[in-house]
């Protein structure tokens, strides 16, 4: 039986494939052999066989059936064969593998073996992927070796005990005792990997935070010795020492000073000292700086130190290094909530980053600018904002128009302004808006009562130009079909009124309709335009003749509203102008508790009932809330405690607050198979208006299975003459409910 | 992506990946366990967002809840995740030092060192970082524990003539 291919001739042989196929051949070969040669338990090849197999898993090939074999290895007693088995623990075993814990005792044995290396080997994949259930089998093993006066054992013990906490933080407490006199070692290896013990022991436990901050003292004699000390040139980095170290106990006291007076009191020197004489020529050393900063502003340092530290991020903002300006303003946006002030200082340099090259810089300087937005500075942040908005990529341009349109909802000086302001972003970045834009949009435009004439004439005449961009164009049509009537009566102030006749509002509308453009939302929304205007122009002919011929379009959508609007036309004419006047002011809608979830099925709510919001549905305290998009229709739930577990009692409250009752309610739910459902009586099925009373409903759900409770429900009722019907599903219902 | 139970690791590595320009992994490094699945997907999602910044970039991005630090030395790219309270300007001095610490040991390092000698690239990072953790700042040290390491590895002689357990 010839010996197993070396694995240096394997690779080599693999990486002459010509093809993936090719490769994939040679790969199935020798997985083969591997195969067998596990199978007769080959002692003497394993050690070669698993390494090859770990190089064919690193190119993406499975490897479990070399699991066993690792720990085989570990088991063994050559060194060669306990570092290559290690090594395959570490990458095809972690704890989702049933067999991971058979590594216990082996990895037990070996923390207590004669060579360190070994040791080591067992301290390392501990630290690296052991589980919790190894780790409390294996922590006790652990502390002794904290305690050890070997160095190279040491430090590799207080990182595995950083793991051992990580993955099981109860047993946090028994390296206490080891941590004593972890700081009085020379050796940087055991510094710097004790300083991060501590920094987790202090971040997950308050009462350890308090019992270290005696240690502050002695942290800050130990970095003042790094940076006083001459030339080191073990721990030297570009004429600096140690900066992982220094970096670490920068970190450890930034902790230790945070929220405590007389901690941030002694460590206030140390830090003007780092600050103020570090060498800002390399990265290590802005490195340290950085650090500094984040440590200065975090604890409560002296208003002078604050300063300093902010000035430091200011030198960054102009460094050539883009690393250092991407870090300069991470840390800005982190502090412009606490220090405003001081970040708006340097807000011009922030804004010039706007124009940098570097995508990453962009991005945060975008961040920033729209922390700095306030009623001072916005009429000139946002000139440099919409520039930004014209010339920026794609990427960018969704959240910068989202992050415009909020900035002027907060701090728009005036309404004009507004308007304008998002006349610019819907023509420069029309297409990147986000769909909830559009609604939002709306609802601003309808409440600026003054501006509804100028407004709908910048409207019409970007249609003209461009229609193209959907967010923009369904807007436009909206305001048309609201606004029309201001539009070809010329009654706008804030600008000279252009002249247009119905006949040429219609084209625009029906060139919407018709363009390959235009999608079926943006369609629906013109059509709905047209027939608004109805009431508001007098081409009445022209527009039944479009709704008539939409009523056989193949887009469904289109079709259903076509065939209600000419039903309005037809049998129902008498209520056209009050279903079509003018929308009132819309109250900014709350969402009452979770809502996220519902879902319609079936009709949609734009039909005839459109945009006439049918507004609210009151809710007493409950945890359930039914909130249809369009209307405002809910029902809210509350449960109560039952004598049956299984059972889960919903009681649904209706109220209406619009002008007219809701007859003929009823209120139809169902639920899973694995549920049952009983609807007991409705106290009535007429909802009144005006919120002057309420229907509500019991329903009785049998959950046996403790599975998690979705309802479908069907409203149906009759609203001003009109039969609706309603569909949605309800998941949101909280866990004790269910559970 | 959370590491394991009972993990709040607020400043640790999440993850370190080598790989070349044509988006060849040589090495990958992982502090928190995860699916072969989920580990691929990282991966291929890294390796593309790395591989297509132009050459003048900044060496961070932003990819879901993480930091992504990475630097180009020749063919390969040294790349890891980070958490978000982590310091990025020393985590660059980090993979430098990792790459200073291939050098010394292979002199003159280049990519088919690591190619060939995956596993030395792997014990070599396993005496300067452990569970994500800065574990040695000395590079003497480093490089003596691994000569007296390799030292102990048996001569084909000795390790066919050793009884296995």
């Amino acid at each position: 039986m010839p010996a197993p291919i070396r694995l240096r001739e394997l690779i080599r042989t693999i990486r002459t494939a010509r093809t993936q196929a090719e490769e994939r051949e040679m790969i199935q070969k020798e997985c083969a052999a591997i195969r067998s040669s596990f199978r007769e338990e080959d002692n003497t090849y394993r050690c070669r066989n698993v390494a090859k197999l770990l190089y064919m898993h690193m190119l993406g090939y499975p490897a479990h059936f070399g699991q066993l074999e690792c720990l085989k290895l570990i088991a063994s007693q050559k060194f060669t064969d306990k570092r290559i088995g290690y090594l395959g623990a570490m990458l095809l075993l972690d704890e989702r593998q049933d067999v991971h814990l058979l590594m216990t005792n082996c990895i037990k044995n070996d923390l207590n073996h004669s060579t360190q290396y070994v040791q080591g080997l067992a301290l390392c994949t501990l630290g690296c992927m052991g589980s919790s259930e190894m780790c409390r089998d294996l922590a006790g093993e652990v502390e002794k070796l904290l305690k050890t006066s070997n160095s190279y054992l040491r430090k590799k013990a207080a990182l595995c005990a950083v793991h051992v906490i990580r993955k099981v933080p109860e047993l946090m407490e028994m390296f206490l005792p080891a941590t004593k006199n972890l700081l009085s070692e020379k050796n940087h290896g055991v510094l710097h990997t004790s300083v991060v013990l501590l920094t987790e022991m202090c971040e997950r436990s308050p009462d350890m935070l308090s019992h270290f901050r005696k240690l502050v003292p002695q942290l800050v004699r130990i970095l003042k010795n790094l940076i006083m000390s001459g030339y080191s040139p073990e721990h030297d980095v570009s004429g600096i020492s140690d900066p992982f170290l220094q970096v670490r106990i920068l970190r450890l006291l930034r902790i230790l000073g945070k929220g405590d007076d007389d901690s941030s009191e002694a460590m206030n020197d140390i830090l003007a000292q780092v600050a103020t004489n570090t060498e800002t020529s390399k990265n290590v050393g802005n490195a340290i700086l950085y650090e500094t900063v984040l440590t200065i502003m975090d604890i409560k340092s002296e208003s002078g130190l604050r300063v300093l530290a902010i000035n430091i991020l200011g030198r960054f903002l102009l460094n050539n290094d883009k690393n250092i300006r991407y870090v300069a303003l991470t840390s800005l946006l982190k502090t412009v909530q606490t220090d405003h002030n001081a970040v708006q200082r340097h807000r011009s340099t922030i804004v010039d980053c706007l124009k940098d090259l570097d995508v990453s810089i962009k991005r945060r300087a975008m961040e920033l600018s729209f922390a700095l937005v306030n009623g001072n500075n916005i009429r000139g942040m946002m000139k440099e904002l919409l520039y930004f908005l014209d010339s920026c990529d794609p990427d960018f341009k969704a959240d910068c128009a989202s992050g415009i349109f909020l900035a002027a909802e907060k701090y728009a000086p005036s309404k004009r302004w507004h308007i304008d302001t998002i006349m610019r972003v819907l023509t420069t970045a029309g297409s990147y808006v986000r769909d909830d834009s559009v609604p939002n949009l709306i609802q601003l435009i309808t409440n600026s009562v003054e501006m509804h004439a100028y407004t709908v004439q910048r409207l019409y005449k970007a249609l003209l130009d461009d229609i193209s961009q959907q967010p923009l164009v369904q807007v436009a049509s909206w305001c048309i079909g609201e606004y029309g009537d201001l539009l070809v009566s010329g009654q706008c102030e804030e600008e000279e009124p252009i002249q247009v006749s119905e006949d040429e509002v219609l084209d625009v509308l029906e060139g919407l309709l018709v363009s390959n453009l235009s999608t079926p939302v943006t369609r629906g929304y013109s059509l709905t335009a047209i027939m608004k205007l109805s009431t508001r122009f007098s081409s009445l002919n022209r527009i039944k003749k479009v709704v008539s011929i939409y009523g056989s379009s193949i887009d469904v959508e289109l079709q259903q509203r076509a065939v209600e609007y000419n039903a309005l036309f037809k049998k129902y004419d008498h209520m056209r102008p009050a279903l079509l006047e003018r929308m009132p002011i819309m109250e900014k809608t709350a969402t009452n508790g979770p809502s996220e979830t519902v879902q319609t099925n079936g009709e949609t709510d734009s039909t005839i009932l459109d945009t006439k919001h049918l507004p609210s549905i009151s809710q007493p305290a409950s945890q359930v809330g039914f909130l249809k998009h369009g209307f405002s229709i809910q029902t809210c739930a509350h449960f109560r405690s039952n004598p049956n577990p299984n059972i889960a009692v919903i009681t649904i409250h209706a109220t209406n607050s619009t002008e007219a009752d809701m007859t003929e309610f009823v209120f139809q739910a169902a639920v899973p198979k694995t549920f049952q459902l009983q609807l007991l009586s409705p106290s009535s099925n007429v909802v009144p208006a005006f919120n002057q009373g309420s229907v509500t409903q019991v329903i009785r759900v049998l959950n046996p299975q403790k599975q998690q409770l979705r309802m479908r429900i069907k409203l149906t009722y009759t609203h001003k003459g009109s039969p609706v019907q309603d569909l949605a599903e309800v998941n949101n219902f909280p866990p004790q409910s269910w559970q | 992506m959370r590491g394991g139970a009972g993990g709040i690791q607020l400043f640790s590595m999440r993850f370190l990946l080598l790989f070349s320009r044509q988006g060849k992994l040589r090495l990958q490094k992982w502090f928190t366990a995860l699916s072969d699945r989920d580990k691929k997907k990282i991966i291929r999602d890294v390796m593309q967002m790395v591989l297509v910044r132009p050459p003048k970039s900044c060496n961070f991005l932003q990819w879901r809840d993480l930091k992504i630090v990475y630097r180009r030395y020749a063919s390969l790219y040294f790349c890891c995740g980070l958490e978000q309270g982590d310091n990025e300007l020393i985590t660059l001095e980090l993979l430098h030092r990792y790459v200073e610490l291939l050098d010394q040991y292979f002199g003159n390092v280049c990519e088919l060192d690591i190619i060939f000698n995956f596993e030395k690239a792997y014990f070599i990072l396993d005496e300067f970082i452990i569970g994500g953790e800065v574990q040695e700042t000395s590079k003497a040290s480093v490089a003596k524990s691994m000569e007296e390491a390799d030292s102990l590895q048996e001569t084909m002689e000795e390790y066919l003539n050793k009884p296995t357990y």
